[in-house]
């Protein structure tokens, strides 16, 4: 079955019926995504399927031919989310991080909290109560809009290099 | 590598007639008791408990056969047939004639004291089994060696494991090997539990000489491993007019379920904090575990202590109620101070802070003001005053006689402890605590795998004991090792001198004496202080309450890590807000009837209010850096605090869940005469 495995084209030979969590851990070797309920409660084997943050662990492998998967492994280098999550406190066992990442890049980049808070709602946390998790996305957002301010203006530079040019 | 599986009892209490694997047996390896070299127990505190049924089940989902397969849906798929001759279970505790432990505490003269009082204020309080919950379930590997094994694993106290291993498989020390695999939570719930996942896989690992992974999944894990006790609990307090407890009378019944577990020591700590923060010169507290035939309870958070001071501090409110007096006004003339003594006659030291903490949230939510405001809206305000005795209980630390090792390296140094960080930060903040001894840079400071192959036994990873107890161990490993550096870099000692390891060894503190036959003395080394704050809102429609806001004041001694310190304190409110509101283990005929994450509710982000933090401290002379315990305090306040808040919308509520359905049924709290 060919797909598209954090921006790689794939091809991966499993039944169709396999979890795409499974696929994921056994076939193609990504462990980062986690299992905790196996019944789509608690959001621990969150990815992105063209984008959009689904369980796992309640799609079936067949469902993802010609589609992009998007897992923990796929946020290159240091995602600012993976930052803010160490220094906020938004992680302690880490079990559910993997996909409470994923459902936070989801997430609008200016999400408010009652956005972040519903956003999250399919996501368990049994060790920060939620705390530490919002200030994480929070500050992410921040360096993420710092990250893109820069990137506008290291664009505007090579505009304005170009035109003196 | 094999996958293995547990076969469980089907009925909660009879005799095993038959089994049958029914399926093809080929690639099978399949293990009852027999195959057991060593004794066929769970050891811990009492060896009662099987590691796998023998003629008898006691409990439904009680291990029974083993069996394990390369192919995963084979073994999934896997019938077995088993036959039993069923017996009445026992399912009630208040007739369990079967009492695991009883512990009584006698304090000054309780007739005297009720004689004197002007009011008598009675009540029962009961509480469900609370599920941990940690996302990542139960599980281990087990690799077979030569005459020995290594188990790598889901767990909180790697020398538990290795002791039951021993017993079970008739194996010295050396050869059997326990290694703590990253750990997805705990919470308690990986105190006792992996030395049975441990023992069955070890089994199959040992007869069929390959490695093999044992992982429950969700449901199975919910069926079958421990829960938070539930209690029944009975109390009469004698109080003045003017509001001063004259005598508290306290009667604690746990349900244990079919082994004793931890539960002796469950019910010693959940009797020692039963009257709550509050000085009284006249307690009986008279405490009892007995067996029923369900899943055996074991340890969670709190350990007891939030059971009782749910009961205790809701009956403070009704005190307050039947006075008509201002609850916090009760709270400030009863809460103990510096000097005064305790149920067990323990002397409590200066940085005893229950006043401290209850003014500071009273002060900090604008209590009184907003209560009066609230009156007749649909939100309401509570709170609950409660302490927690960090460390083990009495003389158990002194029985542990815990150790913890620092070794000389290149660059600094290197911890060598059996504590297992499980999320709250304990490799963290042990590097602190060496690091800031030692004079080296936080960087410098390593933190060994947890491998009883490698590491000291420094005890369980459990009863608040880890920043408190195990880092009080490495400052003063610390502080040795600077001391024999002098004025030598680390890296010009180890040429000069070779290699260095300091262990230290567990020390009371010389004031703490506890005697267990009479129950008196000092508890615990110190005490942690909480103050909790809950608002909630209800629906008039459909019953539901709503928690708003908490505001959580605890005082620590000292937040060495204040955002881990935070952490703690968010993590186990919220943790609490599940045990007030949501989370309730029904249980049918001996058995969880609704183990999936889809009908047993832990909050998720929209049942979790907005907590705030804040934190108090007063340094326990004892503890490093002067911590106290943490882990467990924030837990055990949270749901007394909504029920308070939910009592204060007019709802006479008495037991926990506070689910739509309770909140109907409830009576109207009575109008003070």
């Amino acid at each position: 079955m060919r797909f598209r495995l954090n921006g790689k084209q794939v091809d991966v030979r499993a039944p169709a019926m396999k979890r795409l969590l499974d696929v994921l851990r056994e076939d193609c070797g990504l462990t980062g995504t986690k299992e905790g309920c196996g019944e789509g409660e608690c959001g621990a084997c969150t990815v992105l399927l063209d984008g959009q943050a689904v369980n796992s662990c309640l799609v079936p492998f067949g469902q993802v031919r010609g589609r992009s998967v998007k897992t923990i492994e796929g946020l290159r280098g240091r995602h600012p989310l993976q930052d803010a999550f160490i220094t906020e406190g938004g992680a302690q066992c880490g079990i559910c991080t993997p996909g409470m990442i994923m459902a936070a890049a989801a997430l609008p980049p200016n999400a408010t909290l009652d956005q972040v808070r519903v956003g999250l709602a399919g996501n368990l946390c049994r060790c920060t109560g939620y705390m530490g998790i919002y200030r994480a996305v929070k500050k992410a957002q921040g360096s993420g809009l710092k990250a893109q301010a820069r990137t506008r203006a290291k664009a505007g530079t090579n505009r304005t290099q170009k035109a003196a040019r | 590598m094999l996958h293995g599986r547990t076969i469980r009892s089907t009925i909660p209490c009879g005799r095993i007639r038959s089994i049958n694997l029914t399926s093809d047996p080929a690639g099978f390896t399949v293990v009852d008791y027999r195959s057991i070299p060593g004794r066929n127990v769970v050891a811990l505190i009492a060896d009662d408990q099987p590691c796998l049924a023998e003629r008898v089940v006691r409990h439904y989902a009680e291990p029974i056969l083993l069996l394990a397969h390369e192919d995963r849906e084979r073994l999934i798929t896997a019938e077995v047939d088993v036959q039993y001759e069923p017996s009445e279970p026992l399912l009630d505790p208040l007739r369990s004639p079967n009492v695991f432990k009883s512990i009584a505490i006698h304090k000054g003269d309780l007739e005297a004291g009720f004689a004197r009082a002007d009011e008598i204020v009675e009540g029962e309080y009961r509480v469900g089994h609370q599920e941990h919950v940690y996302i990542e379930t139960n599980g281990v590997i087990a690799v077979p060696g030569d005459g020995a094994v290594t188990v790598y694993g889901s767990l909180q106290c790697p020398y538990y494991v290795q002791k039951a291993l021993r017993v079970m498989l008739g194996l010295p020390a050396e050869r059997v090997r326990v290694v703590q695999a990253e750990t997805g939570g705990g919470f308690g719930g990986k105190e006792e539990y992996p030395s049975i996942v441990a023992a069955h896989a070890c089994l199959l690992a040992l007869k069929s000489q390959r490695p093999v992974k044992l992982i429950y999944d969700r449901a199975e894990d919910m069926v079958a491993t421990t829960k938070r006790h539930p209690a029944i609990i009975r109390t009469r307090t004698g109080v003045t007019r003017e509001g001063r407890l004259t005598a508290i009378d306290i009667d604690v019944l746990l349900d244990g379920g079919a082994y004793m577990t931890l539960s002796p020591v469950v019910l010693s700590r959940g009797v020692i904090h039963a009257t709550g923060p509050y000085r009284c010169d006249n307690v009986r507290v008279n405490g009892r575990v007995v067996m029923t035939n369900t899943p055996p309870n074991g340890a969670f958070r709190g350990f007891g202590a939030p059971q009782t001071q749910f009961a205790a501090e809701v009956h403070m409110e009704r005190i307050a109620e039947r006075l008509g007096m201002d609850p916090v006004r009760l709270r400030e003339m009863n809460a103990l101070r510096a000097g005064d003594t305790t149920a067990t006659g323990q002397v409590l030291g200066r940085d005893t802070s229950a006043l401290a903490v209850l003014r500071e949230a009273v002060a900090r939510t604008d209590f009184k003001r907003r209560r009066r405001e609230m009156r007749g809206t649909r939100r309401g305000l509570g709170l609950a005053l409660f302490f927690h005795g960090a460390g083990f209980t009495g003389s158990g630390e002194v029985r542990l006689a815990s150790k913890a090792s620092l070794e000389l390296t290149e660059r600094g140094a290197r911890i060598l402890v059996a504590s297992a960080d499980m999320g709250q930060g304990s490799r963290t903040v042990h590097a602190q605590i060496v690091a800031e001894t030692l004079g080296v840079p936080y960087e410098a400071v390593e933190v060994a795998r947890v491998d009883t192959a490698s590491v000291p036994d420094s005890g369980p990873t459990v009863a608040s004991r880890t920043t408190m107890i195990v880092g009080g161990l490495l400052e003063r490993c610390a502080a040795e090792m600077r001391r024999t550096l002098g004025r030598l870099t680390p890296r010009e000692y180890l040429k000069r001198h070779g290699p260095i390891v300091i262990t230290k060894q567990y020390e009371a503190p010389t004031t703490a004496v506890f005697d267990e036959d009479t129950y008196t003395g000092d508890a615990y080394g110190t005490y942690a202080w909480a103050c909790d704050v809950a608002e909630v809102e209800y629906d008039p429609v459909t019953y539901e309450i709503r928690p708003v806001h908490i505001t959580a004041v605890q005082e620590i001694g000292r937040a060495l890590n204040p955002m881990l310190a935070a952490g703690q304190i968010e993590g186990g409110t919220a943790q609490g807000v599940g045990y007030a509101l949501l989370e309730e283990v029904v249980m049918r005929d001996g058995h969880m009837a609704n183990a999936q994450l889809t009908n047993y509710a832990a909050p998720t982000t929209m049942d979790t209010p907005r907590i705030d933090v804040v934190i108090q401290e007063r340094p326990y002379r004892h503890g490093p850096f002067g911590a106290k315990g943490l882990g467990e305090l924030p837990f055990d306040g949270v749901a007394p605090a909504i029920a308070n808040a939910v009592r204060h919308l007019g709802f006479d509520v008495r037991a926990l869940p506070l689910t739509p359905e309770r909140i109907m049924n409830a009576p109207p709290v009575r109008k003070p005469k």
